[in-house]
């Protein structure tokens, strides 16, 4: 298979397996080439990509610029805090409206979940979801699992634990998604207030106690506890969750095994990870950065590839 | 479909031979010398070179690397099929450096318009060589000549120069095939 079975990438609930390997095997190129003196290549020189961040963002903003511009392509970039959305324009008129002026895809990350399958019904772009509200974010989970295969060799068959925030976190639910997809078996951690209802319908583990799951992984996913999504209070305090979720060198030391740390970012030091632990050897956390650009480098020219001139 | 034999595996040896004579009057002991076969089917010729540099005329440690040139063609998205991507291993500096591109035929000069562009990435080559194996004459689309050639071929647009190595078609043979 050398071309996606999608027009636009949703979610990885839409992906097949050919899919993941395609674009993990077009990212490998990718990672050469952004290690080359000049990190440059020409493919995408007629192609206009529009970034709307109808949301805040620095890392996921960052790298897709950083990839967009590898390839060679056209960017403009729109962030919903300086724009006319504040006016009352509607997503699709402002979106017509910046299309009109010629863009072939658009990367969006926006706080509704489903804006970005929503949109791919109304406008005449490439849509890249760059994560929907606590939906989807198929970059993050494409990236993580790329990270985990050039970490272990394969996805297939580890054990990964995602801990924390699951309530709230769309990082989550894509890598469950991508996980399952490569036959990797997955476990949730965190307090039962964060794990949503019903998640464990999907085929995924529940672990209460962090010690176990640690003891149970090859990899564990950290999670930021999203404090600006929390409109209730969903554990007690910090201090309290730091006690029971967070991880630290001790807790890493006392298990029999070197497990891979990874995080999605941007990290809370000292509450999900302690600094001697986010910046140790089994953490995997700036590989998942510079993996970012690889494979968004991936996504969008397997994209791309399929606008006809 | 008529097929023709250009070359067979005798007439193959005798001109590896004879280009890599060539190469050696040119490159002498290879020391500022990188040969690079161009991605996917100019590798085989390139490691054939090296091994007979090595063996027959013990050149040692002669540095070869492959490039790919996907990502810089001027027909993506052109295409009905899409373009794979393969591996590129250039493990060394290439700034002031002599480079020969290695391919197996040389039809439009598209390709080696590509590499030209891609070996830039990797940084300023004093000189760049081209040699191939069959230079398709006639049918050039850009002003790109081959350095080293090992044969002349006059084929006109439907007939197709199919080069068999032994590393992946079981054959070192080089056929005319006739697609009407």
């Amino acid at each position: 298979m050398s071309e996606l079975s999608v027009n636009n990438l949703i979610g990885i609930k839409h992906l097949q397996k050919q899919d993941i390997d395609l674009i993990f095997k077009t990212a490998d190129h990718f990672k050469e080439v952004i290690n080359r003196p000049i990190k440059k290549v020409p493919s995408l020189r007629d192609i206009t990509i529009a970034n709307l961040f109808f949301e805040n963002s620095t890392r996921t903003k960052l790298s897709f610029e950083l990839a967009e511009k590898r390839l060679s392509a056209d960017i403009i970039n729109f962030s919903a805090a300086q724009s006319s959305v504040k006016k009352g324009e509607t997503l699709i008129d402002t979106t017509n409206n910046i299309l009109s002026m010629k863009v072939d895809i658009v990367v969006m990350r926006h706080p509704n979940e489903g804006a970005a399958y929503f949109l791919s019904k109304h406008v005449d772009a490439k849509i890249i979801n760059a994560g929907d509200g606590a939906h989807e974010h198929p970059t993050q989970a494409l990236l993580d699992s790329y990270s985990i295969r050039e970490k272990l060799g394969s996805v297939k068959g580890k054990k990964v634990v995602i801990i924390g925030d699951i309530l709230h976190s769309r990082v989550a639910l894509s890598n469950i998604y991508a996980l399952q997809l490569q036959g990797a078996e997955v476990k949730l951690c965190g307090p039962t207030t964060l794990i949503p209802k019903y998640i464990t319908e999907l085929g995924v583990g529940y672990e209460k106690n962090l010690i176990k799951a640690l003891e149970w992984c090859d990899v564990a996913n950290v999670l930021r506890v999203q404090h600006e999504r929390m409109d209730i209070k969903y554990f007690p305090s910090v201090r309290e969750y730091t006690q029971l979720y967070g991880i630290n060198k001790e807790i890493l030391n006392s298990i029999d095994k070197d497990i891979v740390i990874m995080h999605p970012g941007p990290i809370n030091r000292g509450v999900e990870l302690t600094s001697d632990v986010a910046d140790s050897k089994q953490a995997i956390i700036l590989n998942q950065v510079e993996n970012g650009v690889a494979v968004r480098m991936a996504v969008i020219y397997l994209l791309a590839q399929q606008i006809k001139r | 479909m008529a097929k023709k034999v250009l070359l067979n595996q005798k007439e193959i040896e005798i001109i590896l031979h004879r280009l890599s004579c060539q190469l050696i009057e040119s490159h002498k002991d290879f020391t500022n010398t990188i040969l690079i076969g161009l991605q996917p089917r100019g590798i085989f010729l390139c490691n054939r070179l090296v091994e007979i540099l090595e063996k027959e005329y013990n050149i040692k440690d002669i540095k070869h690397g492959k490039l790919d040139i996907t990502f810089y063609r001027d027909d993506f998205r052109r295409r009905d099929e899409p373009l794979e991507a393969n591996k590129t291993e250039i493990d060394f500096v290439v700034d002031n450096k002599n480079i020969v591109f290695i391919d197996d035929v040389l039809y439009s000069g598209r390709s080696t318009r590509a590499a030209l562009t891609a070996i830039q990435a990797f940084g300023r080559p004093n000189k760049i060589e081209l040699l191939v194996l069959i230079d398709r004459r006639f049918s050039r689309h850009l002003p790109i000549q081959p350095d080293y050639k090992g044969r002349k071929v006059d084929a006109i647009n439907h007939e197709q120069v199919k080069v068999n190595w032994k590393e992946n078609n079981d054959e070192d043979c080089i056929y005319l095939i006739n697609n009407p």
